[in-house]
């Protein structure tokens, strides 16, 4: 074993640093994530990022070089992400763009398509959105109600999605509708690009729990979309938005934030009693089992890169990542806001300690255990896909979505 | 990066998983165990004649040289398959001598532990070293409990001052059995009377129960995985209200659970068996392998007993080896709070440094 890089990634990763170095100053220590909303000026920094990326082929690493790409490797792009982490570069508003959407156009689209939307998103000129969740349709996505009807050479759609991050300034979303409501429930789906500025869209900003807004609710009146829109088959919109949610498993990853450094450091300045609280056992126990499952997972991680570097597939120690550090992510929040006494409760990055990175975790952790698939949708996942474990009994197996019982949320 | 066990050692577990099937599928142990018969020791010389018992002992002395992460991964088979052997203690004395003994040390005893025709064992006891000190060559003091002091020739002692070889056949060494909760394995209290002892040339005990921790992390997660792997068969072939009960999600989110930390546990192991050949990372990461196995095994276990019902509380569902493994291998070598302390106050070190 070793965890040296290959001398081809490590000439790899000196370029990328010579390329950080030149654009970027590197992070400072315990700086509080951004949980405010998105402003114009944050989305403009972005996007310059993204071009600046782009110019010098760190955008598109696995991108094929037709649509700007580098045609990378997979160790490139982790040693890149890897790098790029240490800077201040702004919060990105491309993962649903780059990361996902436009990987699953290059599976599915048309030639005219795949001139015309690649490029631009790679550049940082046009932001992406996810239309997926509605109301009724969540984890159960492939119940959602969102309505197209064939029309000419339209679609003509009536419905709501809910939760869209960023729709408020994308460009493009990607929509998954019901075509068929007569069919199966997986069966009905049909896929389709978006312009986010077509008449009969509203987007109406939800406020979140830190009163921020970041995501939206989408609402579609009679919208209509001509068929060259449409991203795969007529009834195949299913099998497209799960490649682009395998592509979401890839990107979102792990969770941001306060980690081990982050609350020992806090448990070394913090005095209980006259001692610092790291010499009290009570507190020992909880660094002790973060540290173990911080590590864990790193090493959980080097594992899977280690099968991507020998060219295989990363196995099944992939999965755990997101379900793991989202709740430490909560525990450690609420922990931190509880070593400072008192002051736990004060949320004025001037006053409360490490500018509030506690307090303000606190109040996103929960997205991460909600977002891109549930704790106990995960969990799931892994008794089914890993473990072997027989699916759950449902009740709308065999039904045709029309007949599928609902509740009344 | 290359962070996963070489090929060759990856192609050997299959041959050391078909060897431990083979002698001892499930319910084999658990018949062993009723029999009394406690040493299998037909199965120890087959063993040696493969080489297992000497794996990571040079061939100078007698072994055959393949290195840590061949024996970590016979550990970890070991684990799971629990023969009636004492693998860990003898290997475990193996390690603190090729750690820590002197080259004359090593050519005296290695050859012997490498083929085994000698056992060794080790005596770290509780609290650690503090109780045993030595005068001019000889230990006085007792050790409690001591795994598979009853079968092994000689120890490695954990002393204030260092390590000890002592031969158990000497005068002014007494054995006494004592029940433990591990019944595959026996224990016992050692008293030393100022017994004749050899110091090991370097290490103390907090060193060499650094080494012995990442082994017993891969003797853990063995033994968490094994747990998983029958709570899961299990799961899949008990039927209740009509469907599998590995159907449910009360069952199916437990599993996962063990799943999880079983990966994390896994991890963090073979990060320790990376640092038992770079010394200034090991003992924050025997430490992490320690508590990330002893928290997996433990979860393992007790899920195991409870996905079997009632039936995993019976003799024998087999349930209770895993379980009584499990947390008599999350003392033996320092409880939790020992490992916690020490994972801290090296990361603390560490920064202050
Ligand atoms: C910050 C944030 C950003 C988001 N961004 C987007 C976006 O850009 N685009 C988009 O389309 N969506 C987005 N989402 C939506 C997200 O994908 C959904 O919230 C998520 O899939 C859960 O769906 P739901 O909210 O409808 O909850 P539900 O599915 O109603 O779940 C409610 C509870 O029931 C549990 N549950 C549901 N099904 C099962 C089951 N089979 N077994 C066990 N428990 C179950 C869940 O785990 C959860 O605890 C975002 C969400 C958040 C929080």
């Amino acid at each position: 074993m070793d965890f040296g890089d290959t001398p081809a990634e490590a000439a790899f990763r000196a370029e990328a640093r010579a390329f950080l170095d030149a654009h970027m100053p590197l992070k400072e220590a315990h700086r509080a994530h951004v949980s405010r909303a998105m402003t114009p000026e944050d989305v403009a920094a972005s996007k310059a990022w993204q071009r600046k990326k782009a110019e010098h082929g760190f955008a598109g690493i696995l991108w094929p070089t037709a649509y700007g790409g580098r045609d990378g490797t997979q160790m490139q792009h982790i040693i890149f992400a890897q790098e790029e982490e240490r800077y201040a570069v702004p919060t990105t508003v491309f993962n649903q763009g780059v990361g996902m959407a436009m990987p699953t156009v290059m599976a599915f689209g048309t030639p005219e398509q795949l001139a015309r939307y690649p490029r631009p998103a790679l550049f940082g000129d046009e932001v992406w959105c996810q239309l997926f969740s509605e109301p009724a349709a969540g984890s159960d996505l492939a119940g959602l109600r969102t309505r197209a009807v064939r029309d000419g050479d339209d679609w003509v759609v009536n419905g709501q999605k809910i939760w869209t991050s960023y729709a408020h300034f994308a460009d493009f979303g990607m929509l998954v509708v019901r075509t068929d409501p007569s069919v199966a429930k997986h069966a009905g789906l049909t896929f389709f690009i978006v312009d986010m500025k077509t008449p009969g869209i509203e987007i109406r900003p939800i406020r979140q729990i830190s009163g921020a807004s970041n995501f939206s609710e989408v609402f579609f009146t009679d919208v209509r979309l001509p068929d060259r829109q449409r991203l795969g088959a007529v009834g195949e919109g299913w099998k497209v938005a799960l490649t682009m949610l395998a592509n979401e498993r890839f990107t979102v990853g792990r969770a941001e934030g306060p980690d081990f450094d982050e609350i020992f450091a806090l448990a070394k300045a913090v005095r209980i009693d006259g001692r610092r609280a790291v010499d009290d056992s009570a507190v020992r126990e909880r660094l002790a089992a973060w540290y173990v499952r911080t590590a864990g997972l790193k090493y959980a991680r080097l594992r899977s890169q280690t099968a991507l570097s020998r060219g295989k597939a990363p196995g099944p120690e992939n999965s755990i990542g997101k379900l793991v550090s989202a709740s430490k992510l909560q525990d450690i929040a609420t922990f931190g806001i509880d070593l400072a006494g008192t002051a736990g409760a004060i949320t004025d990055p001037e006053i409360a300690a490490m500018h509030g990175l506690f307090q303000q975790a606190l109040l996103y952790a929960p997205s991460k255990r909600i977002a891109g698939g549930t704790d106990e949708v995960l969990r799931n996942i892994i008794a089914e896909r890993v473990l072997g474990l027989p699916a759950d009994a449902r009740a709308d197996k065999g039904l045709a979505f029309n007949q599928i019982p609902t509740g009344a949320r | 990066m290359n962070f996963d066990f070489s090929e060759d050692v990856k192609t050997m577990r299959e041959e050391v998983r078909r060897v431990l099937r083979d002698r001892y599928p499930r319910g084999e142990v658990r018949r062993a165990v009723d029999a009394g018969a406690r040493f299998d020791r037909d199965f120890w010389r087959l063993l040696g004649d493969m080489g297992w018992l000497g794996v990571a002992v040079p061939e100078r002395f007698g072994g055959a040289e393949l290195g840590h992460e061949a024996l970590c991964m016979i550990v970890e088979e070991v684990g799971a398959a629990l023969p009636p052997v004492p693998f860990m203690a003898s290997v475990g004395a193996a390690e603190a001598l090729l750690a820590f003994g002197s080259e004359a040390q090593c050519a005296r005893w290695l050859p012997g532990l490498a083929c085994g025709e000698t056992i060794g064992c080790v005596a770290p006891g509780e609290p650690l070293a503090s109780s045993i000190a030595a005068t001019g060559g000889r230990l006085t003091g007792e050790k409690l409990p001591v795994i598979d002091g009853d079968i092994a020739d000689i120890a490695v002692v954990m002393a204030t001052d260092g390590l000890y070889l002592v031969e158990l056949t000497a005068p002014g060494v007494e054995r006494r059995a004592i029940e433990t909760l591990d019944l595959v394995r026996s224990g016992i209290r050692l008293t030393l009377e100022d017994a004749p002892a050899e110091k090991l040339a370097g290490g103390d005990a907090a060193q060499l129960l650094d080494r012995l921790a990442v082994l017993a992390a891969f003797e853990a997660v063995g033994g968490a995985q094994a747990a998983l792997d029958m709570a899961v068969g299990y799961a899949q072939e008990r039927y209740a209200f009509g469907r599998p009960i590995g159907s449910f999600q009360a069952i199916k989110h437990k599993l996962a659970d063990v799943y999880v930390a079983t990966e994390l546990a896994r991890s963090n192991a073979y990060y320790g068996a990376w640092a038992l050949a770079h010394e200034a990372a090991l003992p924050v990461a025997a430490a992490a392998a320690r508590l990330g196995a002893s928290e997996a095994f433990t979860l393992a276990a007790k899920e195991n007993i409870q996905v079997h019902g009632g039936m995993g509380f019976t003799w024998e569902s087999d349930c209770h080896l895993y379980y009584r493994r499990a947390r008599a291998l999350a003392v033996d070598l320092g409880a939790g709070w020992y490992w916690r302390d020490r994972l801290v106050e090296q990361l603390d070190r560490a920064e202050a440094a």
